[in-house]
């Protein structure tokens, strides 16, 4: 009966979906089987699938997406696990999500003046007596960039699942002489996976189609599907190898969803 | 010896976030001009900043479309999700979740580019509406992507209790569902402001008739290079924010304290 | 549900109280530029530009004049205002957009011709700067700032004069020293222009030649970046960077030790223009608004502003001399004479300079 009902509210869910996704996503689809002169074509396929370029800059976005995943993933989980021990949890996630709300592009650019060969963080390299680096265009100082935008996003959810474990489960393990590391990847780490989950997919997903920080602080040296598309939307106009682009893209995306999924699935 | 690495962590990881803002901060009271070399301490580009009233309606413009949208994405993706998790055929669920990611991994351009031949398509006129109407469709997959989990992991002998007890599906919802789900639907809300605030591509693409956001006008800056009174008005932002945020974390454990006494109830029944 | 009404409640304030701010804000910006017995009173202009690209003391006197009130937007990129014009939804009176987009505008019929009759401004211009092939006899376009492609080097690391050609980037004691504007034409149109080709081909040999002599730069390439470049070379990030006029100027007047050279091998001279698009409304306010920016006073205040040289050969002779007479902002004729506008090259040859060029980019280091 509640079905039902629920269902009713979730009307202008489905009206979202057709119009802004199942809508874009055909004219998406159209899109990608026509040429710069709006003839149909399976060109854009057949250029993607054999030239070696498109093959290499896929596998370059799903190697750096996967790398900026798990280092986000490292740094996230104690962070996510301590925060939510503290007393004023709620509190200190607001203090997370606050430096998402300033202009990516300005903090970019802040990255710049700290990473620079004279910026402050070479400054202190000078000072410790390490001397001064090749910080900016590695792919240290990309994947770093790259992990700090998205880590708001893997603190949230995990931090949301691990604050809903009843505490009684964890003094239970204790109480049967489970250590804390035996409680932490016995009980703790299997009941937040759904927040893992959560946010490997929020953070991997976005990071596939990377582009401006690639640029501004990779320095081009690593060339991303992102950078395509944006190349192919804006300065050629060829929306349709970006469109194809695009496609494939979301192909990635259902995969990396069904290797994400809740095995156990099913209302429990 | 344990907590004091724990709260070590904590506070690297929190300078590191809030350094390059700090960083930012720091440059808006440069006497230069730019954000490298200070020359000194000024006040001149907030004096700047207050006389272009031409940046100050368009703050104000980013605001409104940031909290309307994240407020109206949030209440239709916390019903959205509410009907996948309803959705009991595995298959259709999973397709739902694809389709509701689409969004998420598709880039800015082509987002912005379809929706803006869509709105053109239906005869739209270009401006707030139709800024507005964007914003809330691509921050709807990220509401939904923060609940859902929630509600997977709400226990259903919960739901079936209550309606066993006599409780019809408004007090259900009410009640039991949305509490157990508002901290994922907090999350989607402040993600949702973040996805808005952050948006440059969507909106340069679909906005029109003299109607502009911040971020619309910080990146067209960059040609011309972006002057500091920008970085002022993020440290205006910024400090406006963190106040709204204490006064909110004020209000909240005021308010809980007086509701405590149910929350233990919650929790014992559960 | 409690809490999702009370956040409801809240943000409606919230609202309610920036939709305030906002109208607050506006009638002190009208209050501003009001004048009492201006002409054309309620009448707007909108004007599409790149950001920061106008003095706004200019815009202030220009609406104090006639009484128009001007919206400003700005946009980012030359193929995205592109888009925006061409797929309608909003109203725009003024463009500037670059010289090959008017090209390509004009052959999309997305431009509105110039009645010279309604023009009042344009015997100020340099006629070395009009009727350029990109736009014969200006019939659709007025120019608005000009400038050069050329080389910036920090003498901290490369000896002054040492730098006259193209060429002089390819040099061994370079290594990883260079960053490049990321741009496919202006880079493959500099290693064409460095073997003494146009920077406009259209000969799939000269092209692949011109793809293989770049990729033979990469050891020299630290970075390709876009705007941002500005900021990189201010810090003494790179020796050299290959990089317009107008970015150069920006970046000097950061780092004392940076110089601008156009090399002798000729390369690009680029133009930003106005142009009425075919969204326009107020056709009037828009012939008003190039009127006032082709005065020599208005010219020169705004080229002061931005730092970008002026084709107003009357608002030169008021600008300080020491800008006027600077060869690396306004370079002798004879150097002038060597560099070539871009064409528009048409769709599949633009992609064929953008797949040379991401080829390029993806060469392994």
């Amino acid at each position: 009966m509640h079905q039902t009902k629920a269902f009713n509210y979730s009307v202008p869910y489905y009206a979202w979906l057709l119009l802004f996704v199942i809508a874009p996503v055909i004219l998406l689809l159209f899109e990608s089987f026509m040429d710069v002169h709006g003839n149909f074509t399976l060109n854009n396929y057949q250029t993607y699938f054999s030239s070696g370029t498109y093959i290499r800059m896929t596998f370059n976005s799903v190697f750096f997406a996967f790398m900026v995943t798990v280092i986000t993933l490292a740094i996230s989980y104690p962070m996510a696990l301590i925060m939510s021990r503290l007393k004023h949890a709620q509190f200190w996630l607001m203090l997370v999500i606050l430096p998402t709300w300033v202009n990516l592009l300005l903090k970019a650019y802040a990255f710049i003046g700290l990473f620079a060969k004279q910026g402050t963080l070479n400054e202190f390299l000078t000072f410790v007596g390490i001397g001064p680096q090749q910080i900016m265009f590695t792919d240290g100082a990309f994947m770093a960039v790259a992990a700090y935008v998205q880590i708001p996003f893997m603190i949230m959810p995990i931090f949301n699942s691990l604050v809903e474990i009843d505490q009684s489960l964890v003094n239970a393990a204790r109480d049967l002489g489970a250590s804390s590391a035996q409680t932490l990847r016995k009980v703790i780490i299997p009941l937040s996976m759904n927040g893992v989950r959560t946010g490997v997919q929020a953070v991997f997903i976005p990071t596939l189609s990377l582009f401006m920080i690639t640029r501004l602080i990779g320095g081009n040296r690593v060339i991303t599907l992102g950078t395509a598309i944006e190349e192919h939307f804006l300065v050629t106009q060829n929306w349709g190898m970006g469109s194809t682009i695009g496609i494939i893209l979301i192909i990635a995306m259902a995969i990396t969803m069904y290797l994400t999924r809740d095995r156990k699935q099913g209302g429990k | 010896m344990k907590h004091k690495a724990a709260s070590l962590y904590l506070i690297f990881v929190f300078v590191v976030m809030y350094l390059p803002i700090f960083y930012l901060i720091f440059y808006s009271f440069n006497a230069g001009d730019y954000m490298n070399n200070f020359s000194g301490f000024s006040l001149e580009h907030y004096r700047t900043l207050f006389s272009d009233y031409r940046l100050m309606r368009i703050l104000a413009n980013t605001f409104i479309i940031a909290l309307l949208s994240a407020l109206f994405a949030t209440l239709i993706g916390t019903f959205g999700a509410l009907g996948i998790y309803h959705t009991r055929r595995r298959g259709t669920r999973n397709t739902l979740l694809s389709l509701n990611n689409i969004l998420i991994v598709s880039p800015d351009v082509i987002i912005g580019a379809s929706f803006l031949i869509l709105f053109t398509l239906i005869g739209m006129k270009l401006g707030f509406l139709s800024v507005l109407l964007a914003h809330i469709a691509f921050s709807i997959p990220i509401v939904v992507l923060m609940v859902l989990p929630r509600l997977n992991e709400m226990n259903p002998a919960l739901i079936d209790a209550a309606h066993d007890l006599g409780a019809n599906d408004y007090q259900v919802l009410s009640q039991i569902v949305l509490p157990y789900a508002w901290p994922g639907i907090l999350s989607g809300f402040f993600m949702a402001i973040t996805y808005s605030l952050d948006d440059f591509a969507v909106t340069f693409f679909v906005t029109g008739n003299g109607f502009s956001t911040l971020s619309i006008e910080i990146y067209s800056r960059a040609r011309q290079g972006i002057d500091l009174s920008i970085n002022a008005l993020s440290t205006l932002m910024f400090l406006v924010s963190l106040v709204l945020i204490v006064i909110y974390y004020f209000l909240s454990t005021y308010q809980q304290r007086g509701s405590k006494k149910k929350r233990t109830l919650g929790t014992a029944v559960r | 549900m409690k809490k999702l009404i009370n956040l409801t409640l809240g943000i409606s304030l919230a609202v309610a109280l920036l939709l305030g701010f906002s109208w607050g804000m506006n009638r002190l910006e009208n209050h501003q530029v009001k004048s009492d017995n201006a002409p054309n009173q309620k009448e707007t202009l909108t004007i599409y530009n790149w950001g920061d690209y106008i003095d706004p003391a200019i815009l202030k006197s220009f609406q104090k004049e006639t009484g128009y009130r001007v919206n400003y937007e700005t946009f980012d990129s030359n193929e995205a205002m592109y888009t925006k014009i061409k797929q309608g939804g909003t109203h725009y009176d003024v463009a500037i957009p670059s010289e090959y987009m008017v090209e390509k505008m004009r052959q999309d019929n997305l431009l509105m011709p110039l009645d010279h009759d309604k023009l009042s401004g344009l015997q100020h211009y340099n006629p070395a700067f009009l009727n350029e092939p990109f736009d014969p006899n200006n019939k659709y376009s007025v120019p608005y700032f000009w400038g050069t492609l050329g080389i910036v080097y920090n003498d901290k690391y490369v000896k002054p004069g040492s730098i006259t050609s193209w060429n002089d980037l390819w040099q061994a004691q370079y290594r990883k020293q260079i960053m490049l504007i990321d741009s496919a034409r202006d880079i493959m149109g500099m290693t064409l222009a460095s073997s003494g080709q146009s920077v406009n081909t259209k000969n799939e040999a000269e092209l692949a030649a011109a793809q293989g002599k770049l990729s033979s730069l990469m050891p020299n390439v630290k970075a390709i970046v876009a705007d941002e470049i500005k900021t990189y070379m201010a810090q003494d990030e790179a020796a050299l960077a290959v990089d317009y006029s107008g970015d150069a100027a920006e970046m000097m007047q950061q780092n004392k030790h940076l110089h601008y050279v156009v090399p002798e091998d000729g390369g690009n001279l680029w133009f930003d223009n106005m142009v009425i698009p075919k969204t326009v409304q107020n056709k009037k306010a828009a012939y008003a608004f190039i009127n006032y920016m082709s005065r020599p006073e208005v010219a020169a205040q705004n080229a002061e502003y931005v730092g970008y040289a002026t084709p107003n050969q009357d608002a030169m002779k008021l600008l300080p001399k020491s800008i006027t007479q600077d060869k690396a902002w306004y370079p002798d004729q004879a150097v002038l004479d060597r560099l070539e506008t871009y064409q528009n090259l048409g769709p599949d040859w633009t992609q064929r300079y953008n797949d040379y060029f991401l080829e390029f980019k993806m060469t392994n280091q």
